[in-house]
């Protein structure tokens, strides 16, 4: 139940939030610099910790609904308090995350100790007194969006007008407006009147940076639609279609499952998008449809191995990318609880691995090499010996600084940048 | 003899015997371990977490991929039917179907509580019901319609077009269709679902010639027959009434 399955950074990178297989939301805050403590500058601690959702059993189908995060967005800071919207498989809240450092003292109607004061003993009528106490963080739900989904919400986006977000199942899209609950708007419908036609389901959604009519998604079967809501209200035609044609050499059965995309996400700048598929990372112009600007090997060795990870599921498993806070470099999870950097100019990769093994705090990681071929190196892991059950799925980006966070399983790494 | 024939036929003489053998083994292993992902995908989507609903992601990748090996077998699944068609075998075909669908919609009009499955979907029910034991096998479920015919493997689509099968092992097969049914059997006889070689041999067949592989040939042991092959067709009817009720559910 401590499975993390989402992380996130706020927008001043200040704050780190987690979503859990449980349900629960760990919130980190990163202390500030003090002269006392140099080097505790970078140092996350838990600021709050609250249970986002509960499991929930639909009586009409008779199918439990898992209460695991399936992601966290921060909005934009607006006033002293945080705000997140965390998700589930049906259900979406948004959270209010504030700080209580004072507290009233002297009421006129009630004791100290909360009691109701007798009528008759309020002799003069006093201003109650603020006292500062002990930093309080609470969390509270000030919205509920439930009910607009019948598949499982696999994305959320909040959009650039601060205003608006969407919602992504397998089959929709649905557009809300962050203060009214009851009513959503569809914007994307690929459900086939026959559901027995069934080929093709979306996998991630994201909205523009910076445009706020503009939102892509992604399929199964490895292409990205890119629709403007200008243009209609249903965006079930859309603007742009991205799609790599298929290589013929290395067609094989396993071809359109590791197609399907698991994510998708828009660089900083808002003029390219990547997306992961099972075993590459693609960078697509969004200027350009017919194919991606840059592609990466995040872990090619497990092309011929395709097989096996079917029979264990993993070749199902979602991987989820980032972009570094200037776009330059990209980064990725894989097996073994490694992860994966790419630079993107001059193009250099990495591997690095996550585990408490052999790594001191503030030790700098080793680079880490998987040998394909016969002869093994020294330091090196040949592909057999990867454990396929410590999978990095999550990982996120500080949004200013080379500061990442590393999900593996039920651990929540750190890391920075040694230059920093 | 036999070699001689096919090396002909199949390569332009620079192979050796040993090449050609490995040829014919590769034939084999190819169409049952094509089979046994079929088999995979058949059971995976069978063995859905009953509690939860089904990722959908998942079951529409492997119905995919399940149709696209159906297709596959359909245009080189006459290949097989060398000596055992007859239009007599077509309805027996359809009572098959006929019978899954009476098996399911009866065990529905028997009752759902099974012990056990009290919060289970409705709609998997009625699949788990086509089991013999209460519990969930998913193995038995596969092998039942498999039991309850021999050949019909229907010759519907007498096609040109080969699929991308490489086309020295087409030739091997128009080959084998001249032999006799007992030679077919004694070339199949000896080979087994094993999974993990189809690692090598399913990722790497559409450019790769060589078939290292093929050499376990010794290792398998099961006895199968080109009937297992033919039962693909029932397999396939039970597959879509199974990926029917997975979307609808």
């Amino acid at each position: 139940a401590d499975i993390i399955s989402t992380v996130e950074f706020d927008y001043s990178g200040d704050l780190l939030a987690t979503g859990d297989k449980g349900g629960r939301v760990v919130i980190f805050q990163r202390e500030q610099e003090s002269k006392g403590r140099p080097q505790s500058r970078g140092e996350y601690n838990v600021y709050s910790t609250f249970q986002s959702h509960e499991p929930e059993f639909d009586y009409l189908k008779s199918l439990e609904i898992e209460e695991k995060i399936n992601k966290i967005r921060w909005l934009p800071r607006q006033n002293a308090a945080h705000f997140l919207l965390s998700t589930n498989d049906k259900t979406i809240k948004l959270w209010k995350i504030s700080e209580r450092d004072k507290r009233a003292e002297g009421y006129n109607l009630k004791d100290e100790d909360g009691r109701l004061r007798e009528p008759f003993r309020v002799t003069e009528l006093r201003v109650p007194v603020l006292k500062p106490m002990d930093l309080m963080v609470e969390a509270v739900p000030r919205r509920i969006f439930a009910n607009a989904h019948t598949y499982h919400i696999n994305s959320i986006s909040v959009n650039s007008d601060h205003a608006t977000y969407l919602s992504a199942d397998d089959l929709r899209i649905n557009l809300w407006h962050l203060e009214i609950t009851n009513r959503s708007f569809n914007i994307v419908d690929i459900k086939p009147a026959n559901m027995e036609e069934l080929t093709e389901v979306i996998t991630a959604a994201e909205f523009h940076p910076h445009q706020c009519n503009v939102l892509v998604y992604s399929s199964s079967k490895g292409t990205i639609r890119l629709c403007d809501m200008r243009s209609s209200a249903l965006c079930d035609q859309h603007s742009k279609f991205f799609e790599e044609p298929e290589d013929p050499s290395s067609r094989s059965f396993f071809s359109e499952i590791i197609s399907s995309i698991s994510d998708v996400k828009f660089s900083h700048s808002g003029r390219y998008m990547m997306t992961r598929d099972y075993l590459s990372i693609k960078v697509w112009d969004l200027n350009m449809e017919n194919r991606p600007v840059e592609t990466y090997q995040v872990h090619e060795y497990l092309r011929s191995k395709l097989c096996s990870l079917y029979e264990n599921d993993c070749i199902f498993d979602k991987f989820e990318c980032c972009w570094s806070a200037s776009d330059s470099t990209i980064m990725t999870g894989s097996y073994n609880n490694f992860f994966r950097m790419f630079d993107r100019s001059p193009r250099r990769d990495t591997t690095l691995e996550a585990s408490r093994e052999g790594n001191k705090p503030r030790a700098i990681l080793k680079p880490r090499k998987v040998c394909t071929a016969g002869k093994r190196k020294k330091d090196e892991i040949s592909v057999d010996s990867l454990d396929f059950n410590k999978k990095i799925l999550h990982t996120a980006w500080h949004p200013m600084e080379n500061f990442i966070a590393v999900a593996a399983t039920n651990n929540l790494y750190l890391f920075q940048d040694k230059t920093n | 003899m036999f070699m001689r024939g096919l090396k002909r036929k199949c390569f332009d003489g620079e192979e050796d015997i040993e090449g050609t053998l490995a040829g014919i083994k590769a034939i084999p292993s190819y169409n049952l371990q094509r089979q046994s992902l079929l088999d995979m995908s058949l059971v995976k989507l069978q063995l859905c977490h009953m509690l939860v609903e089904p990722n959908l992601c998942r079951s529409v990748l492997i119905a995919n991929t399940v149709r696209q090996i159906q297709e596959e077998m359909t245009q080189d699944g006459t290949w097989q039917m060398i000596n055992t068609q007859s239009t007599g075998q077509a309805p027996l075909d359809r009572l098959v179907s006929t019978d899954i669908l009476c098996r399911s919609s009866r065990d529905q009009a028997e009752g759902k509580h099974v012990p056990g499955y009290g919060t289970f979907n409705k709609d998997f029910e009625s699949d788990q019901a086509q089991d013999s034991s209460e519990t969930l096998s998913a193995a038995s479920s596969v092998q039942a319609p498999r039991n309850l015919q021999s050949n019909v493997w229907e010759m519907e689509n007498p096609q040109e077009n080969k699929g991308n099968f490489q086309k020295s092992l087409d030739q091997i097969f128009e080959t084998l269709e001249n032999k006799s049914p007992n030679s077919v059997e004694d070339l199949f006889s000896e080979v087994d679902n094993s999974y993990y070689d189809l690692d090598t041999m399913l990722t790497g067949m559409m450019s790769n010639t060589k078939m290292g592989h093929c050499d376990s040939i010794e290792t398998f042991s099961s006895p199968t027959n080109t009937a297992s092959n033919s039962n693909c067709k029932s397999d396939l009817n039970e597959l879509d009434h199974i990926v029917e009720i997975l979307v609808e559910s």
